[in-house]
């Protein structure tokens, strides 16, 4: 998929008005996202629209080059015996990975996104962080899924983090940067906000919630917040961020969920590939369970289905 | 933050299909009688008249119209089970039947549910979530006070007063049953209950729920008509205390009506609440509870949060997130899952919201609709707004009922709350900050019934709930909802 | 008579005025009633109140209100202690207007002492009954909810007619115990009490326009004070069916609440009680998310 170009400008945000969160009231609104009934067309729709903004992910030490071209070959056909269905938008490897992607999916419209900096813990020096990043984007990573130093955030050094985030997205050069804020580690939505902010203001092409190695991973809550926070900065600024909730999200049923609180947050701009994903392992299979249903009127069962 | 009006796109691209609620289970009946003495009798005129589903002007039923007569032969039944039975029975005898009553109303709450938004036109999903459920509630909670009431008032004897006459507006007619009949029938009353005329049905379906679940004959009564029939029944010599919801000019004349006749009463009636949000509020929850306290069952509400107070340093950018938000509201059949906003109640009703609507303008107000669609047939009103409108503008000072909202700008905490409380109501009233000192100090000073500091429209059987000044006399829910059921003695 | 002129001393007979705003005018209209005692011996002249009396009260009560709520509990509980023990001090010359106004001697040191001992009671009250009638809700959503008593605002009362002065005292004081400011119109046939009560209010730190007081004719007011729309609630204490009506019809005009006393015997021992505090409170319930 052809990423739009990446246009930076750094400006330090003014977080005194950055504007307050009741998780109350979050949990309020995300219930009603829940309450939506999507029956029909209007869910064959979102399945595939969920299986397209899929980031397919493997991140484990135990991580084999086998394994990630199995993980490529499922990217480009997700379920064989049902047709027409879309790719997903792009796998998701370590930096080590990335060149056995990049070549698995040669020829192919799907992008390869890397972790880097640290990940997951981004416990490291800057220095090491951009030579992280630039390993992964010369071995072909079009995508930087970078995490934010929460350290730093949580002790209240704003500026570390922003001109951190800044060095990284320079070092990305024409690669997408994601930046991951970690919300488990966060503790409030108060401060997923405020990380919102300073990470779109540093030059996030993407926020993303969570590595996937902390719990809890994403919520409909902390992307509810996201959402809000990209919307005030596209009114502030006119520019589009994306989102990716990344973590527990495991069923088509809670991927739809998600699509409507995208499609009634931020519109229909941001309801492709291109500014939203998800970043899941097992989603994939059960929206093809789902999608298979649909079909043939029949419940499926996960045997029939590959698991990579 | 200056912000662009609807620059969000939510037309076109993915839509939701269809989700209408089954209405195979459902059993209506052709023709309803009146509830009376256990069993539904012909009313003694012979009279019926037709109750529709607004949303398509279909009818749905015909249902009594009762007389005079009738209403005598329903008290008469009341006042001889408070006599020979319920008055009679053990407190925690009593409580056990209330507590049935609400286990049969969860088992058909689902029936419950599609028959108050058939035949009232509120969303499937407000009568499923909130109506219902809330309902069953408040009868298991007043259950639970029967055999307790030495405890709600220290020092005194509480008695029940006798036969109580009840009258209901349409807006939530199955929880506005609740809140009349669990409190009389805990403290040991008994009743007589006449819905509105635009909505009987669950009412009468409440009949078949009082009769499986073997309350004594005449314990509950529940007669149909117009507003006659009310006025008979809160007159009636033999009714020893009334209770009506509705608006404040019948509420103004049931209390003159009753003047000299030394009946208890409880008026809860109209309202026209301030929602204040301050500039340091949580600001995307707050356009959440602006369009939670005004749209809210199509704003038929009689604590809806009709007038928004805003600072203006965030007014603006408030207003913007409104008008996006209110791009995502989904107006049509009630039936439909993801219905926000149903039908408008009646023909009466709409015409007296678009009477606002005409007003409102003439008066220089700028009005600004949503661009949903709306279905040909039914009564409906798309989310409005008007800015530019001032403490002397009629849509600021009139109870609408309808789902508008009138929008009003602050630069001090002062002028807020001289705003908010510059109306002859105080019924309820809304306030967004971030700051819990200001919380405290504006939800004192607020001179209304009900506040929600940070939210809106809550409601719970155990939360008093009832207005100062012209929006009522009375608390219904809680523990001070038992007050206007029982006469205190030494 | 006789020993004055003995001691060659004229007694300085008291003009009885009417209590508006902390001060003590002769009424607007300039009209007054005379008070006889049984033998038709002319007692006083009393003002006979007018609709601007008490119109200009209703502006007084209004303004007083707002702070007098504000105080603390603790204050007006001081306050309402002082009270007590002016009237303790001039417990005599209280006794003794009664007795003129046909009491005897015995019951009118009854009702004075249990005037005193009724102060006393409410007094007491001030900082508790909040708690008494106050509650938390256990609601079913993440919300903190609480329901407390304010004060229903500004109060008329038609005090008693023959509990002159235990009748008013037993009224008022849980008026504004709660923080509500009055106005009140005391008894017409003994009127006597109340006007030297509000010397006492004055001498008590009561603030202005807390406590007003009027005399005059039941007949000419009771309209008024049902009917004004700035007047919140309404206390009657005597009549029968037709004085009942007359002020519900009127109060209706603005929803006021209509506290019927009527029928009280208020020198009995429970005849003070926090529920007739209660009766001149409105429950306000508020909600606040509970979350981080």
């Amino acid at each position: 998929m052809a990423l739009a170009a990446v246009k930076s400008s750094t400006r330090f945000p003014d977080l005194s008005t950055v504007p307050a969160v009741d998780e109350v009231g979050v949990n309020e609104r995300v219930a009603r996202f829940q309450s939506r009934s999507i029956k029909k067309a209007s869910k064959v729709e979102a399945l595939k629209l969920v299986l397209s903004m899929i980031d397919l992910t493997t991140l484990e030490g135990q991580d084999t080059p086998g394994k990630v071209r199995q993980l490529c070959q499922k990217a480009i056909h997700l379920h064989a015996a049902m047709p027409g269905l879309p790719h997903v938008a792009a796998v998701c490897v370590y930096p080590t990975m990335v060149a056995v992607a990049k070549k698995a999916l040669a020829g192919h419209d799907i992008n390869i996104a890397s972790v880097a900096t640290a990940f997951p813990s981004g416990m490291s020096s800057l220095s090491v962080k951009l030579e992280d990043t630039r390993m992964a984007v010369d071995a072909g990573a079009s995508e930087i899924d970078m995490v934010m130093s929460r350290g730093a955030f949580l002790a209240g050094d704003y500026h570390y983090v922003f001109d951190e985030i800044a060095a990284i997205k320079e070092a990305c050069g024409a690669a997408h940067l994601k930046v991951i804020l970690e919300t488990g580690e966060l503790g409030t939505l108060d401060r997923v906000r405020k990380a919102s902010v300073l990470a779109m203001h540093a030059g996030a092409n993407f926020i993303k919630t969570s590595t996937g190695k902390i719990q809890p991973a994403a919520t409909m809550q902390v992307t509810l917040v996201m959402l809000q926070a990209i919307r005030d900065f596209y009114y502030e600024t006119d520019r589009m961020i994306g989102m990716k909730p990344a973590g527990g999200i495991s069923t088509a049923k809670l991927g739809v969920h998600y699509l409507v609180m995208l499609r009634e947050t931020l519109g229909n701009a941001w309801m492709t590939p291109e500014w939203f994903r998800f970043g899941a392992s097992s989603l994939a299979n059960d929206v093809l369970m789902q999608l298979v249903k649909q079909s043939t009127g029949i419940y499926q069962s996960a045997d029939y289905f590959s698991k990579d | 933050m200056a912000i662009p009006e609807n620059k969000l796109a939510f037309d076109g691209g993915w839509e939701y299909d269809p989700a209408p609620e089954s209405t195979d289970h459902i059993k209506i009946k052709k023709r309803y009688g009146l509830f009376i003495d256990g069993e539904f009798v012909k009313p003694a005129q012979g009279r019926y008249f037709d109750t529709i589903n607004p949303a398509t002007e279909e009818k749905l039923s015909r249902v009594a119209d009762a007389s005079q007569a009738d209403v005598d032969r329903a008290v008469a039944a009341a006042r001889k089970a408070y006599r020979t039975s319920w008055g009679r029975m053990k407190a925690a005898e009593r409580g056990k039947y209330i507590f049935r009553i609400a286990r049969i109303m969860q088992e058909r709450a689902r029936e419950f549910s599609v028959i108050e938004s058939l035949d009232g036109g509120k969303p499937i999903r407000e009568s499923r979530d909130v109506d219902v459920p809330l309902a069953a509630a408040h009868f298991f909670y007043y259950a639970g006070w029967a055999d307790k009431l030495d405890y709600a008032f220290p020092g005194r004897t509480a008695r029940p007063l006798g036969v109580a006459g009840q009258v209901i507006p349409w807006n939530f007619p199955l929880l506005m049953l609740a809140w009349k009949i669990a409190p009389a029938l805990a403290c040991g009353n008994t009743v007589v209950l006449k819905p509105a005329e635009t909505t009987p049905l669950t009412a009468l379906k409440l009949a078949e729920v009082i009769a499986d679940a073997g309350l004594p004959p005449g314990v509950v009564n529940i007669i149909t008509g117009a507003g006659a029939t009310g006025a008979a029944l809160l007159q009636h010599p033999d009714v020893d205390k009334v209770a009506f919801t509705g608006s404040t000019v019948v509420g103004r004349s049931i209390q003159k009506a009753l003047a000299g006749t030394g009946k208890r009463y409880t008026l809860e009636l109209g309202g026209k609440a301030a929602n204040i949000v301050f500039a340091d509020a949580a600001i995307d929850q707050a356009v959440e509870g602006i369009v939670n306290g005004i749209f809210f069952n199509q704003g038929h509400v009689c604590c809806a949060g009709s007038r928004l107070l805003v600072q203006e340093s965030v007014a603006d950018e408030v207003i913007a997130k409104l008008k996006d938000r209110m791009e995502t509201l989904i107006v049509g059949d009630p039936l439909d899952k993801n219905t926000d906003i149903g039908a408008i109640n009646s023909p009466m009703q709409l015409e007296k919201i678009e009477s606002y609507l005409k007003i409102g303008q003439e008066e220089g107000g700028e009005m600004h609709q949503s661009s949903c669609r709306v279905p040909k047939r039914g009564y409906w009103c798309r989310p409005t707004i008007f800015t530019g409108v001032s403490q002397s503008s009629r849509v600021v000072q009139e109870e609408i009922f309808g789902p508008v909202l009138a929008i009003q700008t602050f630069r001090s905490y002062d002028e807020a709350l001289s705003k908010a409380n510059n109306s002859p109501y105080g019924l309820s009233g809304g306030i967004w900050t971030d700051k819990g000192a200001k919380i405290f100090h504006m939800t004192q000073q607020i001179r209304a019934g009900v506040v929600w500091a940070n939210t809106f429209n809550k409601f719970d059987p155990t939360s008093p709930f009832g207005g100062y000044k012209e929006s009522g006399v009375g608390r219904e829910g809680g523990l001070h909802g038992l007050d206007a059921y029982v006469k205190l003695g030494a | 008579m006789a020993s004055t002129a003995k001691r060659q001393r004229i007694a300085v007979a008291k003009t009885y005025k009417i209590y508006i705003d902390g001060k003590f005018p002769r009424t607007e209209s300039g009209r007054y009633f005379t008070l006889e005692d049984k033998r038709g011996n002319v007692i006083a002249n009393m003002c006979r109140s007018s609709r601007k009396d008490f119109r200009n009260s209703v502006v007084a009560a209004r303004k007083a209100q707002a702070n007098w709520a504000k105080a603390s509990a603790y204050l007006r509980g001081q306050i309402l202690y002082r009270i007590a023990e002016m009237l303790e001090g001039r417990r005599e010359q209280f006794v003794t207007e009664l007795v003129l106004q046909g009491a005897g001697r015995r019951a009118a040191e009854n009702e004075v002492d249990t005037s005193i001992d009724r102060l006393i009671y409410f007094a007491g009250w001030t900082d508790k009954y909040q708690q008494i009638f106050s509650a938390v809700n256990p609601v079913s959503s993440s919300h903190f909810n609480f329901s407390v008593l304010e004060p229903t605002g500004v109060v008329s009362m038609l005090a008693p007619d023959n509990s002159s002065l235990l009748g008013l005292v037993s009224n008022l004081a849980p008026v504004i115990v709660g923080g509500n400011s009055c106005i009140v119109l005391a008894s017409e046939t003994k009127p006597l009490c109340a006007v030297s009560f509000a010397e006492v209010l004055q001498a008590s730190d009561v603030p202005a326009g807390v406590v007003n007081i009027l005399t005059g004719f039941r007949s000419e007011l009771t309209e008024f004070f049902a009917s004004h729309m700035d007047v919140n609630a309404i206390i009657y204490c005597d009549g029968g069916k037709q004085v009942a009506t007359a002020v519900q019809e009127a109060a209706a005009n603005n929803i006021k609440r209509v506290i019927d006393r009527t029928g009280i015997n208020w020198s009995k021992p429970d005849a003070g009680h926090p529920y007739l505090i209660r009766d001149t409170q409105e429950v306000k319930t508020t909600w606040h998310p509970i979350g981080t």
